[in-house]
């Protein structure tokens, strides 16, 4: 799941360095993430996970890493079933 | 009542009364700093009463400093607005010192001196954008050195500090940010554009090119877009929307004193644009409640930083500056078309002229069409609150 996480921050997280370079826990804000491209992100990865991001994940943190991201969405499928 | 400092709301009020609406038509007219009004804040140490009471401040909350706004919007718009934004700078410095011993004397010596606080977040090359700077912070050991071309810094000329976003280094992308306290000595600025203006004339917010050298310790220990995410937005959407409130409460007194007026000229029957005042006062009151539901949402989760980050909170905010901004120029344009022609010449008591031209700087501050253009993006994954 992290490699299409990755895959799916290159392609729409605009950062300002390449996201091979990161560690998982890396600050994506610090490393360019805006606000309007975390919203692209969240779409993207809804579709490539098949998944809704509710409310009480819509704030920063839940999207701050690979890692924050990576446990959101298994979050998301656990809940899922 | 938002504010429960009434002492401190009481001598912003009488300020506003004596000092800064006597001498808001000069202000507006010569486009010249509200000098008198801002002297008269600085002997009531009313620039530190967000400073806590530990480092000698009042300790007020943003509520109180709501509530002040409000009380100087009515009086003189200029004079309201240095104020919120010298607030916003406060808020900023006071919020996030965390363990920061520089921090800690900064607010001790902002009591003392009464410091006025100036804000250079926009850039030349970046538009409106505050999240994103292409100046850096140049360290060379504990010493930094910092250039930056502001497109504008409001009474930059008259503040006695500024506190200024810039990249975290140069290496750092336009978005890793962090905000740098200068000190009135530690810089200079160069007047890069003038401030002739339809309205908010006294806010001098010509542009300036800004050469300030200093220390390590000057930068806030927190990055610029938590800063900006807890406190710089929430502070100014908040305080400004206070403010507009203020300027549309006196434009709505002078249309209930102008209906009243007619009405006893003619005793018994009903003046024609007395319909319009209760449509007017209807508008005013809307504007207000959502004025105060924001302030007590911020207030509650102002320690909160993640529930400050929710996508929810920064829609609520946008929608508080934009509806605001908004229907402050409708409830004064009204007020014009209530008081006719004595609202439309520049000297009599019913006068809104001013009122109207300062109101329009409110959808362009942080322009409305951007602003909306955010909230969409965010809509598209951000769900309705469905709870009362």
């Amino acid at each position: 799941m992290t490699e299409d996480i990755r895959a799916i921050i290159k392609e729409h997280g605009r950062l300002a360095v390449d996201v091979k370079t990161l560690k998982d826990d890396a600050d994506l804000y610090a490393a360019g993430l805006t606000s309007h491209a975390s919203v692209n992100l969240m779409l993207a990865l809804e579709s490539k996970f098949d998944v809704e991001f509710p409310e009480r994940m819509l704030k920063r943190k839940s999207f701050e890493s690979v890692a924050a991201i990576h446990a959101a969405i298994a979050e998301l499928l656990k809940e899922k079933g | 009542m938002l504010g429960r400092r009434l002492d401190l709301i009481e001598k912003a009020r009488a300020i506003g009364q004596s000092v800064a609406g006597p001498n808001a038509g000069a202000v507006d007219k010569d486009g010249r700093f509200p000098a008198e009004s801002i002297a008269a804040l600085k002997d009531a140490k009313l620039l530190s009463a967000f400073v806590p009471t530990k480092y000698g401040g009042e300790g007020c909350s943003v509520g109180d400093l709501l509530s002040i706004c409000h009380a100087l919007g009515q009086h003189c718009s200029a004079s309201a607005m240095v104020f919120a934004m010298h607030q916003i700078q406060v808020a900023c410095a006071v919020r996030h010192a965390g363990s920061s011993a520089y921090f800690a004397d900064y607010q001790r010596e902002l009591v003392k001196q009464q410091w006025l606080l100036a804000s250079a977040t926009s850039e030349a090359g970046i538009g409106g954008d505050a999240r994103s700077s292409s100046c850096a912070v140049e360290q060379s050991g504990q010493s930094l050195a910092l250039t930056k071309n502001a497109t504008t810094i409001s009474y930059g000329a008259h503040a006695d500090g500024i506190l200024a976003t810039a990249r975290r280094n140069p290496d750092a992308p336009a978005s890793d940010q962090v905000l740098v306290a200068l000190h009135k000595k530690d810089y200079a600025l160069e007047r890069t554009s003038n401030w002739d203006t339809l309205g908010m004339r006294g806010t001098c917010s010509n542009g300036f090119l800004l050469k300030a050298k200093g220390t390590m310790d000057q930068v806030l220990p927190l990055p610029y877009g938590d800063i900006s995410a807890h406190t710089m937005l929430p502070v100014s959407h908040l305080t400004w929307a206070a403010l507009w409130l203020g300027i549309a409460t006196d434009a709505v007194s002078r249309a209930r004193s102008f209906i009243r007026t007619e009405a006893r000229k003619k005793p018994g029957s009903v003046p024609a644009g007395a319909v319009r005042l209760a449509e007017v006062v209807n508008m005013l009151q809307l504007m207000k409640a959502n004025v105060v539901a924001c302030a007590e949402h911020y207030q509650a989760i102002a320690d909160q930083p993640e529930a400050l980050t929710a996508i929810g909170v920064a829609i609520e905010l946008n929608n508080l500056k934009a509806g605001t901004s908004q229907m402050a120029l409708q409830v004064v344009h009204h007020a014009m078309l209530i008081c006719g022609i004595h609202g439309y010449k520049n000297d009599t008591k019913f006068s809104v002229g001013r009122h109207l031209r300062d109101l329009h700087s409110t959808v362009l501050m942080v322009n409305n069409d951007r602003l909306f253009g955010i909230t969409a993006s965010l809509l598209l994954v951000h769900k309705e609150d469905t709870t009362l």
